[in-house]
């Protein structure tokens, strides 16, 4: 069925692929030899975040509450004036350990009200938060765009320990040597700050976390900023995904009784294949 | 050579002569050992795909509603919402609850007196689902300007379902009176519902 | 569809009798995957990835359905639905959401597999050229489906990808511009896209269903193929699929399923990509533009292309990704050999492992960044992939000469046994 014709058809096509990219390969090259890429300031000066080590971490990670409602406590009190949670109900909090009463006090006292529309009026009011909303979004008028921070352990490589090393890399200036190859990225523009574990290294967010005991935990343990920021990346793991433990109970006891039931099936494989030859 | 022509099964082996030799019968449990734990597994995993179709928390969360009664003065009533469905909350007059006690409850389809259908202490605060029991028509009645029909207290324009002062069916098709929910008063002028 | 000494169907179950005499489904069903379907006695644990995309498939159609009871399909709802309340408030939602997305990773590497067999030993050699025809119909409505589906939750990703992939359209001369505006419904994807591929995502696993059907009936008319490439000679090669190949598929199902457990319940997002926590952004594009990872040799192969010659080479690069798969719809006119395992060709072989890691490096140059080191490693990459298929197959198949063949399958199980191996020139041809 095959002719020399179609057979060479063949060929041409593959030969006509391979010379084009034969082609582009010879350009890459010439340009790599010509032009060779130079490191970009982002390449040399931005940092990996450090390692953190959560109680959620590994495959049986577990929420640790307490830490979860001194995480809490830094949000309210230092990130919320910024930065949305709009994933999050204020009935969910119940998971950190509060009653249903203190829940609705929580909800009930939110600096950031529902915003409610009047019909009648044709205008936005707003009312006291109840345990079933969301919490309400929060706009920033100023430069920079501050995300929800619902997700955000999640939407960035290694989310808890970024978080962690975001907040307490402010101070970190690059090796002198390092700085002076790139004299252009260490002049910071007006309003904004340098911060190595940024992927852009300047950041529209000034520190928040300046001093130790900027919040009051009511659990008393001290609040350093080292203790804040480790506390609010383990908040912000359980907002991204609340179910994670129970995630991890489940897989432990599914994967225990797959194990037992594969382990089965291979007897039972054993035995309807006993002396069969192949 | 294992062959069907030669009627092996499952249960038999060639032996190294060529001879069929049985196997025990208690090798069989570990397949039917496999195929029950295999079953079992399955079925459980049923389970969650089945109970993502219940309600989901958030729903849930509006399972009971919180309302204000500070602003319903005598002979006002208001429309909320319940489960998404309207809720009818009334505040009665003293002759409209004399007017609902006057009526011999014998005499009504659906026999309950306006104590059974209020809470204790509570007997002016009227709360039931704004749903026709006939077949699930808004009543008029709880709006303002809106016609209370021929016994004072609600009426149904889809098939002329006439309630009285307690919410009971009087007139027309509805079989039961208005479904009061369960409340309970958290003081004198909060009620949550649900 | 079977072998003249595959067994007949005679119900015992008077019920079946019943249904059998009125709706011939139960002799079908024997017929297809009972004890009425010889199978050669000789097939390794390659041959169980078949039923392992059939369950794949399952089990992406229910997680997916029920998925759909919770879904809002607009660009407004759509990351709100997904992220928020199924993730967390829909009883078991984080489990449906984990297991449809890891699912539709686990379908991919099992046909990757299950592909790379039928390379490996000549399935798609005559007489089942058809099986593998159907087979890239199968692997092409796959690639539609699950880009349809990663569009769904509407995150960065899910936006910018439909961006890329529906922008590949426009490079068509011509009516390019116009085929792209008509799959988007728009100028840019929007509500009409995402409900359009929507519904489509929702019908085409069907589709592949139906084809899937296609596929195993075209298969059982030659019978399966098997490791030594030698066809079947009689029943002594041959076993009942009930119950050899139903107990080795129960094991193998249990592999899969603690496989796919593990992404599931201990590392769910780890084959994902963070950016698709961010909702989707028109007005902000993502620093690096990846598919999900069973798109990466193909996107590695349309970035290869950075020349211009003749056509752009963006459109070089369009036809050269489409291409790559159409071109397997040619293998069986390709390779020549009447040799089909590659147990007994050696150059071939040798061809197909160069192949495998052809592709692996492919894949990994797709997720990485468009840096010059990885677009010069993903040409010589790419040019290898089509000299491959077009040149270097070919050739092979017309030079090599194959091992000797065992003369039947029997011949090869038994000669395991450490008896002295019987050449092909010892038996008449």
């Amino acid at each position: 069925m095959t002719s020399i014709f179609l057979r060479s058809i063949k060929f041409l096509i593959g030969a006509g692929f391979v010379f084009v990219l034969l082609l582009a390969l010879i350009s890459s090259i010439t340009g790599l030899i010509k032009e060779p890429p130079k490191q970009t300031a982002e390449q040399a000066l931005h940092k990996h975040p450090k390692e953190l080590e959560l109680e959620s971490n590994g495959p049986l990670g577990k929420f640790d509450v307490g830490q979860l409602q001194r995480g809490f406590k830094v949000y309210k009190e230092v990130c919320a004036t910024c930065h949305s949670l709009h994933m999050i109900a204020f009935r969910n909090l119940k998971d950190l350990g509060y009653s249903d009463a203190q829940v609705k006090k929580i909800a009930k006292e939110w600096a950031m009200k529902q915003p409610v529309f009047d019909e009648k009026a044709g205008t936005w009011g707003e009312r006291d938060n109840i345990p079933s909303d969301r919490f309400p979004k929060v706009y920033y008028a100023g430069t920079g765009n501050p995300p929800d921070l619902s997700l955000i352990t999640k939407a960035r490589h290694d989310g808890a320990a970024y978080v962690h090393s975001l907040l307490t890399g402010y101070g970190e200036k690059p090796d002198p040597a390092l700085a002076a190859k790139f004299p252009e990225a260490m002049k910071t523009p007006e309003g904004m700050h340098f911060n190595p574990y940024f992927a852009n290294l300047n950041i529209a967010m000034p520190p928040p976390l300046v001093s130790d005991g900027q919040v009051q935990y009511d659990d008393g343990t001290r609040a350093t900023v080292d203790q804040m920021s480790t506390d609010v990346s383990a908040f912000l793991v359980w907002t991204a995904e609340p179910t994670l433990q129970v995630r991890h109970q489940a897989g432990l006891a599914v994967v225990i009784f797959l194990l037992f039931a594969t382990g089965l099936a291979y007897g039972a494989y054993l035995t309807v294949w006993r002396g069969m030859k192949h | 050579m294992a062959t069907f022509e030669e009627g092996l099964t499952p249960e038999q082996t060639v032996g190294p002569g060529g001879e069929i030799i049985e196997n025990p019968r208690r090798r069989d449990y570990l397949t039917y050992a496999a195929a029950s734990v295999a079953a079992v597994g399955a079925g459980v995993v049923v389970l969650p795909l089945v109970n993502s179709m219940n309600p989901s928390a958030d729903v849930l969360a509006q399972s009971s509603t919180e309302v204000n009664l500070a602003a319903i003065e005598p002979g006002q009533a208001i429309k909320a919402s319940f489960r998404k469905q309207p809720l009818f909350v009334r505040n009665l007059t003293p002759a409209e609850i004399a007017q609902a006690d006057a009526v011999p409850v014998s005499s009504l389809r659906d026999p309950q007196t306006l104590d059974q259908r209020t809470a204790e202490g509570h007997k002016n605060w009227l709360i039931t689902l704004g749903v026709c029991t006939h077949l699930g028509c808004v009543p008029l009645g709880a709006g303002e300007g809106e016609s209370r029909g021929p016994f004072g207290g609600y009426f149904c324009p889809c098939h002329g379902s006439a309630y009285d002062t307690a919410g009971r069916i009087r007139q027309g098709p509805a079989p039961k009176n208005l479904e009061v929910p369960k409340y309970n008063f958290t003081s004198d002028t909060v009620v949550v519902v649900g | 569809m079977s072998f003249p000494w595959a067994r007949h169907y005679e119900p015992k179950n008077p019920v079946m009798k019943w249904v059998d005499d009125r709706l011939p489904l139960p002799r079908f069903v024997y017929n297809a995957i009972g004890a009425g379907y010889p199978v050669p006695r000789n097939l390794n644990y390659f041959w169980n990835f078949g039923i392992l995309a059939g369950l794949s498939l399952v089990i992406q159609i229910v997680t997916g359905i029920v998925l759909a009871m919770h879904f809002h399909s607009s660009a407004a709802g759509a990351f709100d639905s997904v992220n928020g309340t199924i993730m967390r408030d829909v009883n078991a939602g984080w489990f449906l959401r984990f297991a449809h997305a890891n699912g539709a990773s686990m379908f991919f590497i099992v046909v990757y597999i299950h592909i790379f067999r039928g390379l490996h030993y000549g399935s798609y050699k005559a007489p089942r050229e058809m099986v593998w025809l159907l087979g890239v119909v199968i692997f092409l409505l796959m690639m539609a489906t699950a880009f349809m589906g990663y569009v769904l939750p509407w995150g960065q990703m899910s936006f910018w990808g439909a961006q890329v992939i529906t922008g590949f359209f426009s490079a068509i001369p011509v009516v390019g511009d116009w085929i792209r505006i008509w799959l988007l419904g728009g100028y840019a994807p929007d509500d009409a896209t995402l409900n359009r591929f929507f519904s489509l995502h929702y019908l085409l696993p069907f589709v592949i269903a139906g084809v899937i059907i296609l596929h195993i009936w075209a298969l059982h008319i030659p019978g399966s193929n098997n490791p030594t490439g030698v066809e079947v000679k009689g029943e002594q090669d041959t076993i009942p699929f009930h119950p050899y190949y139903t107990a080795k598929d129960g094991f193998g199902v249990g592999i899969f399923l603690i496989l796919f457990s593990t992404l599931i319940f201990f590392y769910p997002d780890y084959l994902g990509h963070p950016d698709n926590y961010i909702v989707a952004n028109p007005l902000s594009t993502p620093a690096h533009i990846v598919p999900e990872w069973y798109f990466w040799p193909f996107y590695a192969i349309l970035r290869a292309f950075t020349a211009d010659f003749i056509l752009p080479a963006k459109l070089w690069g369009v036809l050269a990704m489409f291409g790559s798969i159409l071109l397997l719809f040619f293998l069986p006119w390709l390779d020549r050999s009447p040799v089909r395992s590659a147990n007994y060709r050696p150059m071939y072989r040798i061809a197909f492992w160069l192949l495998v890691a052809d592709v692996l490096i492919l894949g990994w140059c797709g997720g990485s960044p468009a840096e010059p080191m990885y677009v010069i490693i993903s040409q010589i990459a790419a040019a290898y992939y089509f000299a491959h298929f077009l040149i270097i197959v070919p050739i092979i198949s017309r030079i090599e000469t194959p091992r000797p063949l065992p003369n039947s399958i029997t011949e090869a199980v038994l000669g395991n046994e450490g008896g002295s191996r019987i050449t092909a020139t010892a038996a008449t041809a």
